[in-house]
């Protein structure tokens, strides 16, 4: 009886999909994506106002090592005598850049990437790709261990390695996207006037994949923190007097039983960046593909 | 033959969207009696196909059935549990859906979704009696009972076959019932000439009392033995066919009636104005009040009953006997007055062939237009028709021979070419769904022509496309609104103004109508008519639909697998086709006036 059951109705797909302003706000509608925001302010805040706020600088030796929270320092000693609660507030600044300009850095070209190997089909769009996946073959961390071991950790490098390793992914799902919209008519109706290239890539396709792109772009940030701070806790940090919060971990790892504070801190911070971030994604996502309608009536 | 008792008695059915009082359909009676075909016709949004699906019981997501009843004998198909209705779709009442590419399954054989039914009904006594059945059910739909065609995946067969096969699995069981939704919707013309010669013959032969649930009038008139009228979830005319479409006695039906393009005259088409009420908004009183003629205060106070106006014909009209007496005016002017192509072609294509590759779709076709010319360009589907328009356009550049235009090369691709000509020959496309960006607005979508072309800037800009608006009939306040907020007539009406605005000399029209309902289609024809005629364009119009070509060319070319089989005068090819192929076309294309005197005499 399922041959031609009557109960598959003929409905015209409603594939309205929504614009970016609208999927915002249906995210923000969403419990998940209010606490992942409340989060990712809060740790943003303490990342950039923190050095404003710490008692003591970064490097400065204010006790005996391991010493656990007192009057003169809140949450204790590092391994070196330095307040851990002052190189808590000095180590977030560096992740947070890093992390956020790789990732802007990998959406760029991700999505240029994608966008044209979308649209110019063909040989260009094998080309590109396949070149994508040459990238996407090696894990993100190691190749920016690759990167840095052998130039040296610097600020910029570490940017241009993680935002190299983040562009392939984006310019899938770009490419994913992009690719039925590129098949619609009103790309070939600008075609036909002869609109440039690069307008057509950006005016009429790129919005019609933006929603996509913040789902991607948050997850992209997610997993930027993650590889930065695995980084520094790998030793690899480009301000060797400053704090870390990558850095303190490892620092602080082998007292942990001694002092837990100077491992407890940067790790919750770092744990509650990428929950919030995640759980960012999460509601977009769930906003655009319209999952949770709230107020559904029908 | 009326007088048998009636196989489904259909009593004041009631759907409404679930948990809530808005009535997608309400107040929908009628009876088919054993044999009969009821003809159900409405545009988009009328509640058709849902009052096809609530005689099966069957209601889409997010919605219910609130109340009335679906008499089938002693039994009421909305009372009926789960298991109790699957006992009896596809036994005693059946469905045949719309598309068959996707209602049959694509990993079965056919002869296996054949038998699966009757297997599931336990049709017969053995397994052997059910597989001469399925012989029997080929032969019946004029299919091949040999054992390798019941081997065939659905893909293998053409959309004519399937729907055949469709049609079989629907009378396997011999039901007594069946509901036809617009089974014939993607077919071409020919293949849906058999599938209704079909449906006909089976309805009868077997006594299956038959809803057609159809936007197409014509078809309907060919088909059904009455027809019922819907509009806006109610059913505003009900009466037997010729009567109904000789004396239309509610306006919507006239209306509808005077938007069907004719084959036989050249008319000019009248589209209705406005659009209709959707559920939740519907108006108090008389729907189709706002957007009447015959419209009067008393209309808008209470929902008109139906009524009877003749013999088994009701209508739901307080007006209903003014509107009957009065025909409709029509204009028949003849084919309509253009330029001539005594005057220097300005698109001109000789010896054009494209295709994909090594695969050539388009061989060997030469052609001029003239200005203020229309030539409407006629086929089937996979004729080559759209693939020849692209290639005028510069949007499929994979083609040879030569399009000039004002005597100058059409290089192949639109990119190629000088600005000038790509602003000179514009192109409407087929889907108004897909030819818009849903992330613009309708005032930028107007403008980037007009900015691409430098033909205005600044407030200018601003001017122009108010202008344009004003033109194809939309207010300027729709600069600001984004597709999604319009209706697909209206969405072609932006198409159109983006297409306009730069001045262009040639408009190529690759079906413009193909996605929109009959009464949107005139006023979308009627639009394009007007501006033809006002700015002196030479349009190049393509279409599989026979009857719309009197009412818009002049000139007419038949193409038929990639080549054009006949061109001339409109008149001369659709009232003298020398082709065979032209003639079988015609006389394939459903017609309203066909239709009414084969029901006059019989």
């Amino acid at each position: 009886m399922a041959v031609l059951n009557p109960l598959v109705a003929q409905e015209p797909p409603l594939v309205q999909s929504k614009r970016p302003a609208g999927v915002i706000l249906g995210a923000l509608a969403l419990g998940r994506t209010r606490i992942g925001l409340a989060l990712v302010v809060l740790i943003a805040g303490i990342a950039i106002f923190g050095p404003l706020l710490a008692p003591h600088g970064p490097a400065d030796f204010i006790g005996l090592p391991n010493q656990l929270p007192s009057g003169a320092a809140r949450f204790g000693t590092d391994h070196l005598g330095q307040d851990v609660w002052s190189r808590f507030l000095d180590g977030g600044r560096t992740i947070l850049i890093l992390a956020t300009a790789s990732t802007l850095l990998g959406l760029t070209l991700g999505t240029a990437i994608g966008l044209l190997a979308a649209y110019s089909r063909g040989p260009l769009d094998d080309v590109l790709m396949r070149g994508m996946d040459v990238i996407l073959a090696f894990p993100q961390i190691l190749l920016t261990l690759v990167a840095i071991s052998t130039l040296g950790p610097s600020g910029w490098l570490m940017v241009l390695a993680v935002g190299l390793t983040n562009m392939p992914r984006v310019a899938r799902i770009t490419r994913g996207a992009a690719q039925p919209i590129v098949e619609r008519d009103f790309v070939a109706a600008a075609e036909a006037i002869g609109v440039p290239r690069w307008r057509i890539l950006f005016g009429e396709v790129l919005p019609n994949v933006l929603s996509p792109l913040m789902v991607e772009s948050s997850l992209r940030l997610t997993y930027s923190i993650g590889v930065i701070a695995a980084i520094a806790f790998l030793g690899f940090t480009t301000n060797p007097n400053g704090a870390d919060w990558g850095l303190m971990i490892q620092e602080n790892f082998i007292a942990l039983v001694v002092q837990p504070w100077g491992v407890v801190l940067p790790m919750a911070a770092v744990a509650m960046l990428t929950m919030g971030t995640g759980m960012i994604g999460d509601g977009i996502a769930r906003a655009a593909a319209g999952i949770d309608r709230s107020r559904s009536g029908e | 033959m009326m007088s048998a008792a009636p196989a489904i008695v259909v009593d004041r059915l009631r759907v409404v969207v679930r948990n809530t009082t808005r009535d997608i359909v309400d107040d929908v009676s009628f009876e088919i009696v054993p044999g009969e075909v009821l003809g159900l016709v409405g545009e988009s949004g009328s509640g058709k196909t849902t009052v096809g699906l609530a005689l099966l019981g069957h209601t889409r997501r997010g919605v219910q059935i609130g109340g009335g009843s679906v008499r089938m004998g002693d039994v009421d198909v909305i009372q009926l549990s789960a298991p109790e209705l699957e006992h009896m779709r596809g036994r005693l009442i059946s469905y045949v859906p719309q598309d068959p590419a996707a209602a049959l399954n694509p990993a079965l054989r056919i002869g296996t979704q054949l038998r699966e039914i009757l297997d599931a009904h336990n049709y017969g006594k053995s397994g052997d009696e059910r597989n001469q059945r399925v012989a029997e059910m080929m032969r019946e739909v004029a299919l091949p009972d040999e054992a390798s065609f019941l081997k065939r995946y659905p893909h293998e067969l053409s959309g004519g076959q399937q729907q055949r096969v469709g049609l079989a699995i629907a009378f396997a069981c011999r039901p007594r019932v069946i509901v036809l939704d617009e089974p014939t919707t993607g077919l071409d013309v020919t293949t849906q000439a058999h599938v209704l010669g079909t449906v006909r013959e089976l309805a009868t032969a077997h006594g299956v009392a038959a809803l057609y649930v159809s936007h197409d009038l014509a078809v309907v008139g060919t088909l059904a033995n009455r027809v019922a009228v819907m509009y806006a979830g109610r059913v505003v005319e009900l009466g037997p066919t010729a009567d109904l479409f000789r004396a239309a006695s509610h306006p919507y039906t006239q209306r509808l009636i005077a938007a069907i393009p004719h084959l036989t005259g050249g008319r000019e088409l009248i589209g209705i104005g406005g659009r209709a009420p959707s559920p939740g908004r519907r108006p108090s009183g008389c729907m189709f009040a706002p957007r009447c003629a015959f419209a009067q205060e008393r209309c808008t106070v209470a929902l008109p009953e139906l009524r009877p106006i003749a013999v088994g014909h009701v209508v739901r009209c307080v007006r209903a006997e003014d509107v009957r007496s009065q025909v409709l005016a029509r204009s028949l002017d003849g084919a309509r007055e253009g330029g001539r192509a005594a005057q220097e072609p300005i698109l001109s294509l000789t010896a054009v062939s494209a295709g994909y590759r090594k695969r050539m779709v388009v061989h060997d076709v030469t052609l001029q237009v003239a200005p203020r010319e229309c030539l409407a360009l006629v086929g089937e589907s996979g004729s080559g028709k759209t693939t020849l328009a692209r290639s005028v356009a510069g949007l499929h550049s994979d083609r040879v021979g030569q399009i000039t235009l004002n005597g100058v090369q059409l290089a192949q691709s639109a990119r190629d070419r000088p600005r000038e000509q790509r602003r000179m020959i514009q192109y409407v496309f087929q889907n108004p769904y897909g030819s818009l960006n849903p992330r613009r607005t309708i005032g930028h979508i107007i403008r980037q022509p007009l900015e691409l072309f430098g033909k205005a800037s600044g407030a200018e800009t601003d001017r122009k496309v108010g202008e344009m608006l004003d033109r194809v009939s939309l207010s300027a306040s729709y600069a600001d609104r984004y597709p999604e907020q319009l209706s697909g007539g209206e969405r072609q009406r932006v198409a159109i103004a983006r297409a306009l605005v730069c001045e262009p000399s040639v408009l190529v029209c690759d079906e413009v109508t193909s996605a929109l309902d009959v009464s949107v289609q005139a006023a979308i024809v009627e639009l394009l008519a007007s501006l033809q005629r006002d700015l002196g364009l030479a349009m190049l119009f393509v279409t599989h639909n026979l009857p719309l070509v009197r009412s818009i060319a002049q000139r007419v070319a038949v193409m038929n697998q990639g080549r054009i089989i006949e061109l001339g005068d409109v008149d001369q090819v659709l009232g003298a086709p020398k082709d065979p192929y032209t003639n079988r076309l015609l006389s394939d294309t459903p017609s309203l006036e066909v239709a009414l005197e084969t029901a006059q005499s019989s």
